[in-house]
């Protein structure tokens, strides 16, 4: 076990590094110069060149990439071309939005997509069954700024429950955080309650023909603990899985939502920053991203080994 | 002593649904099982006597409904009973066990919280004292240390351990009643004699009545006080124990009985053909080191050395995870032995490459063991009959022809050749798996337990055109199997296999007569029914 986790550490170095090489390369061959974009509307071509010496984007790609990587390693992400300040506390202050909305969208998404998937399977062919996978289906049709806008009309316009937009910090008020938070999470949950819902049917439809569930209901046990006790816990790693990948994909794909309720976070940095091609900073964030997904990947698997006594590394 | 009947199932019949090829899975069958009785219900597959045992436990699929008749058990309904009362019944007056001891316990649990859960159920036992008592249990079914053992998970329980769990969780609240549906059917010979002690030790102990579910006669010899025998959903006869076995009256009885394999091998005269395959030190080492790995290597096959000739059968028997599959697998190079020669017809495959190989594929084929699975299910017969033949090269329309004469040799009409797998039953896929195995004429024809998952009356048929096709072919055969009458019948020679080593070999007669190794007499007093002659002379 202890030796697998090492390997597994071990081999995120390569991964990161490609990672690193790709998105830095990508940044470069892509049209539009950071430096034109900082100067501004009237800048002449001598004042570009000057912030271009500045910002060390004058020197060979070479050189920046191994000066990039090398401050890397001692805990230094840049500066930002656009916000003058460094990437790693920006990066810091606009976590906090992004981790929130992914949390509670994982949250929501579990508590509503895994009863569901089960009362389906358990209910299969039944009406409650295709009324759900109904749902699936349409979840999966409806874009995520449809969804967060036809929210936004129900709950805050027409009904005036909950706000339109905004953040607050948690540390502001946990109540205020997080009513500004339901309907941005419940807007991407809606892809995912999908998706999982399904997946948990699949899953416990396939165990519920194993025969310890008719053991344990030949033991004379109630259906439900038949199906919370022996049919989930042995449909979980499935589950798990999905509910693991989800997350790493909220994380990254928390852009959209971020633009559409005005959240503070990643996506919303992510944004400006690519507009502004402030090259640091994407990078910065685009390599947590990545960081974020190995982990996530190495977790599930760790997962495993509690949910299933049969795997071992 | 007037003792009330612990089940009594009178006039039971149970509908299938209207899409179904009869009426009813049971119709009108009337019998009873007493205190301290082992009554067997012995069948075909399709008989209905798994459907007969769920539909007491009130466990029948949904599809199923009993139609007519009552299952008392101690004179109250089971069919009556409400869904609430029913699961009160399960577990404290009747308890069930099943034939997979892989699948039936839940793999994510520990074995003790398995057998406490029919405490937690029933009783009011606080959770430590369901502990002891589970440990308590499990000492009862002679499980080794069950202090420990009560902590494992079932994965790291062997086959007969499991099955152990499964009786301890039956029986541990006393039930008056227990259903035995297969129990030993998926376990190997010695594991299989020892359960069936158990289960005779525990019911005499406490005076259960067993109902016991089997279709093997040798079982049912070994361990019924009465027999009812089901065909297609009705009784055709059932009495005691001497009475069926001495004196069956049905045809139907008498025809199972003689298709059950003789445990004595007829005389069989040397064969002398040439030399087909001869087999060499072979060794195959499973497991692989690595960095920052742990070395785990198990030695599958380890020195094994055999022959077999043209027109010859060959018997590879042994119990699970003897070896004598990888055997099998290496001749057909499915898996490359780790070393060791192989020499076919004189030329030496062992270490041959793929692209060198391929030319010598055609030579052996194997027949498998489940013909539900080793035909691909979403291509016509004929297309799985002309692959093989076609990828070496032989014209489409030859092609079709051989395989128009292989259906008829192996008694189907051509025109199933235009039909899918599932169109038809297990004896007739068995049959075309033999002939998909002829198409490319090989010289050698591998069985893998080609026969073990068929009923006893389609056995004696497929072994009977393994049997005709090998003298019509002059094939070499190898016959990989588990079953001792089986192999009682159909080899010239055998050897014995036990974790991966050759223990005996000699021909069938002298082997079954006068075993050497103390393996070989181990397996042949595990039997079950030596007591009892079957297969009136020789089944095949």
């Amino acid at each position: 076990m202890a030796s697998y986790l090492l390997r597994r550490i071990l081999a995120t170095i390569p991964v990161m590094l490609l990672v690193a090489i790709f998105i830095f390369l990508l940044l470069r061959l892509t049209p539009g110069d950071p430096a034109a974009i900082i100067a501004g509307d009237y800048a002449n071509d001598a004042q570009i060149a000057e912030i271009r010496e500045k910002l060390g984007l004058d020197e060979p790609l070479f050189t920046q990439f191994f000066y990039w990587l090398g401050n890397i390693f001692q805990g230094d992400f840049g500066e930002s071309f656009f916000y003058k300040k460094q990437v790693g506390e920006l990066i810091a202050s606009r976590i906090e939005p992004t981790l929130s909305l992914s949390l509670m969208t994982i949250v929501l998404t579990v508590m509503i997509a895994v009863p569901l998937g089960t009362l389906a399977a358990y209910r299969q062919g039944s009406w409650t069954d295709r009324i759900i996978m109904g749902f699936s289906v349409l979840g999966f049709s409806l874009p995520v700024f449809v969804i967060g806008y036809a929210l936004i009309w129900l709950f805050s316009l027409e009904l005036g429950w909950l706000p339109v937009q905004g953040y607050q910090r948690i540390s502001d008020g946990v109540g205020g955080w997080f009513i500004r938070l339901l309907l941005p999470s419940l807007a991407l949950a809606v892809v995912f309650v999908a998706f999982i819902a399904r997946m948990t049917r699949t899953s416990v439809l396939e165990v519920l023909g194993e025969d310890y569930i008719r053991t344990a209901r030949a033991k004379g046990q109630t259906e439900r603990k038949v199906l919370m006790r022996h049919a989930l816990r042995n449909a979980a790693v499935p589950i798990v899985t999905v509910i693991g990948l989800s997350f790493a994909i909220l994380i990254g794909g928390v852009v959209v939502t971020e633009s559409v309720f005005t959240l503070p976070g990643l996506g919303l940095l992510t944004v400006e920053a690519v507009l502004a091609r402030d090259y640091p900073t994407i990078q910065a964030v685009i390599l947590l991203f990545s960081l974020v997904y190995v982990v996530i990947n190495l977790l599930i698997d760790l997962s495993y080994t509690v949910l299933d006594p049969r795997i071992r590394y | 002593m007037t003792t009330e009947p612990v089940l009594d199932v009178r006039g039971l019949t149970v509908a299938l649904p209207t899409s179904g090829d009869r009426s009813y899975a049971v119709e009108d069958i009337t019998f009873s099982v007493n205190p301290g009785e082992i009554v067997c219900v012995v069948g075909e597959s399709g008989s209905g006597k798994s459907v007969t045992a769920s539909t007491v436990m009130g466990l029948l699929p949904g599809a199923l409904k009993p139609v007519a008749g009552e299952t008392l058990l101690q004179g109250e309904d089971t069919l009556k009973a409400t869904k609430n009362r029913l699961r009160d019944l399960r577990g404290t007056k009747m308890a069930m066990i099943f034939q997979e001891p892989m699948t039936a316990l839940n793999p994510v649990a520990r074995v003790w919280e398995q057998i406490a859960e029919m405490l937690e159920i029933h009783t009011k036992l606080s959770q430590s004292e369901r502990r002891k008592r589970a440990i308590e249990v499990m000492e009862s079914v002679h499980l080794p240390d069950p202090e420990r053992m009560a902590d494992s998970y079932p994965h790291q329980l062997s086959g007969g351990q499991r099955q152990r769990i499964m009786i301890a969780i039956a029986l541990v609240l006393d039930p008056a009643l227990l259903i035995a549906d297969e129990p030993t059917t998926a376990l190997d010979v010695t594991t299989q004699a020892q359960i069936l002690k158990l289960i005779k030790e525990m019911q005499e102990r406490r005076g259960t009545g067993v109902l016991f579910i089997t279709h093997d006669f040798g079982v049912v010899a070994e361990i019924a006080d009465r027999i009812v025998v089901m065909k297609q959903g009705r009784i055709v006869e059932q009495g005691d124990r001497e009475q069926v076995l001495k004196n069956p009256q049905e045809p139907y009885t008498q025809m199972l009985m003689a298709s059950v394999p003789s445990m004595t091998p007829p005389e069989r005269a040397v064969v002398g053909g040439e030399m087909a395959v001869e087999v060499k030190k072979l060794d195959k080492v499973y497991g692989r080191k690595g960095f920052l790995r742990r070395e785990r290597i198990v030695h599958a096959a380890a020195n094994v050395d055999f022959h077999v000739r043209r027109g010859e059968t060959l018997g590879i028997v042994g119990e699970s995870g003897s070896g004598k599959s990888t055997v099998a697998r290496c001749i057909a190079r499915l898996i490359d032995p780790t070393s060791g020669s192989i020499s076919l017809h004189g030329t030496e495959i062992a270490t041959l490459s793929q692209s060198k190989l391929r030319p010598h594929r055609r030579r052996v084929q194997i027949v498998f063991q489940d013909p539900y699975r080793s035909l691909n299910p979403r291509r016509t017969v004929g297309q799985s009959m002309i692959e093989a033949p076609v990828n070496f090269g032989v014209p489409i329309e030859e092609a079709r022809r051989k395989a128009r004469e292989l259906m008829e040799l192996v008694d189907l009409s051509a025109d199933a050749l235009d039909r899918f797998p599932h169109q038809f039953s297990g004896g007739q896929r068995q049959r075309i798996c033999i002939a998909r195995a002829l198409a490319l004429e090989p010289e050698v024809l591998i069985a893998d337990e080609a026969v073990s998952a068929l009923d006893v009356s389609v056995q004696a048929q497929v072994l009977k055109l393994l049997d005709d096709v090998r003298d019509r072919y002059n094939l070499a055969m190898l016959f990989i199997t588990h079953d001792l009458r089986v192999a009682a019948q159909v080899c010239d020679r055998l050897i014995v296999m036990k974790s991966g080593v050759v223990v005996e070999q000699g021909p069938t007669r002298e082997v079954f007569s006068n075993p050497q190794h103390e393996y070989t007499r181990l397996l042949l007093e595990a039997a079950p029914g030596t007591d009892v002659e079957f297969g009136s002379g020789r089944a095949i």
